[in-house]
């Protein structure tokens, strides 16, 4: 999967460990998008206005 | 395709997608919860441990990252604390490993660990919901987590002040207006690594009370640091699990998918929650996992599958109700009168 199975020991690892820290990232990135897009409307929404 | 990339149902993906969400929210608002949460399900999915507990890391390693990021937004993570709590963590669980050793040597490792386990999840739980409860409501620290602030505005738990009086050189300033020996830190950072080496756990819900209580930082910044150590340890127990064929992406990728947005409204949350409300959740979470621990231990003992999987709802449920009141009272506080929620997004 994701093209690393030619790796192996350490280098496997550390690719694995490396596709879990850039998902985050990007979805962090993503969320954070998402967040500040529908954010306020979703706030507005909570508080009634 | 991606049903066939990741092995799974689409039913099963959006049920890892959904408990990755469930999971995220408690571990952005506490600093733990993680593999506390996963691996039991993992396991009871059918998983082998290793894969169980190896993927289970790596996801609290994603997590901990977007976590951590979202509190650092927030201005609640104290990188000097971190790094000197990594420090004395990694030497107190290297020290609580040997006692681990010692004790299976003697035979008595497994009855005597699953015994303080459950003792400190119970008594860390009753204490910290008992202080929040004892505060009336009014006594925690505010969120106001400005460097500048003074501490003797705040109510600093009385050990941490007991902690913050022995002035032994160097000093050290953290965020929150908070001064403590460099001693101190890494005497604090010591012990809880001990007990974590010595449960083998990641050791969150021992780390944040003890910065909390001991150190006297405000809880906002005892999660943020918290979770910054834990992206420390978890990448590199996910990176030592990986070289032994222990993390399985097709677990980890939709896992983290949902709780990279649990996380960041976990980590919002506690901007805008009241602390006492943390510390109660807090509490409630560890009184239950206490219970849930004892059951999986009893059935271990008596090797009766039925309790090991009552342990598991028991667990997830508290989990469910935890997180639900979590976001319940976000949107009470979002709906008060007096807003503080401008970093909450």
């Amino acid at each position: 999967m994701f093209g690393i199975e030619s790796l192996s020991g350490p280098a496997y690892a550390g690719a694995l460990v490396g596709i879990v820290l850039v998902e985050a990232l990007l979805l962090y990135v993503g969320y954070g998008g998402l967040m500040r897009a529908v954010g306020p409307s979703v706030k507005r929404a909570i508080r009634g206005e | 395709m991606i049903v066939a990339v990741f092995g799974m149902s689409l039913g099963m993906i959006a049920l890892f997608v959904g408990f990755g969400l469930l999971v995220g929210i408690l571990f952005g608002f506490f600093g733990m919860g993680g593999s506390f949460l996963v691996t039991p399900a993992l396991l009871i999915f059918g998983y082998e441990s290793t894969v169980a507990v190896g993927s289970g890391m790596a996801f609290v390693f994603g997590t901990s990252v977007i976590a951590t990021l979202k509190h650092r937004d927030l201005g609640q993570v104290d990188y000097k604390l971190g790094v000197l709590m990594i420090v004395g963590t990694a030497t107190g669980i290297e020290v609580g490993k040997e006692i681990v050793v010692h004790l299976q040597d003697i035979g008595l490792a497994g009855s005597i660990i699953s015994a303080v386990y459950v003792l400190l999840l119970g008594g860390i739980g009753a204490f910290v919901t008992y202080e929040a409860f004892g505060d009336g409501g009014g006594g925690g620290l505010e969120h106001d987590v400005d460097a500048e602030a003074d501490p003797d505005d705040q109510d600093i738990p009385e050990i941490a002040r007991k902690i913050q009086s022995y002035r032994v050189p160097p000093m050290i300033d953290l965020r929150g207006g908070v001064t403590v020996s460099l001693w101190m830190i890494l005497l604090v950072a010591f012990a809880t690594g001990l007990l974590s080496g010595f449960l083998g756990v990641g050791g969150g819900f021992i780390r944040m009370p003890a910065l909390f209580y001991l150190i006297g930082v405000p809880v906002p910044i005892a999660v943020g640091t918290d979770l910054f150590e834990i992206i420390f340890s978890g990448g590199i127990g996910s990176f030592l699990y990986a070289l032994e064929g222990g993390v399985n992406l097709g677990i980890v990728v939709p896992l983290l998918s949902g709780s990279a947005l649990g996380a960041r409204v976990g980590s919002a949350a506690t901007s805008i929650v009241d602390e006492d409300e943390i510390k109660v959740y807090f509490g409630i979470m560890l009184l239950l996992g206490s219970i849930a621990v004892a059951i999986q231990e009893v059935g271990n003992a008596l090797d009766v599958e039925v309790l090991r999987t009552v342990s598991v709802v028991v667990i997830i449920g508290a989990a469910l109700l935890v997180a639900g009141a979590v976001v319940y009272s976000s949107v009470r506080s979002l709906r008060a009168p007096t807003p503080t929620t401008s970093a909450a997004d």
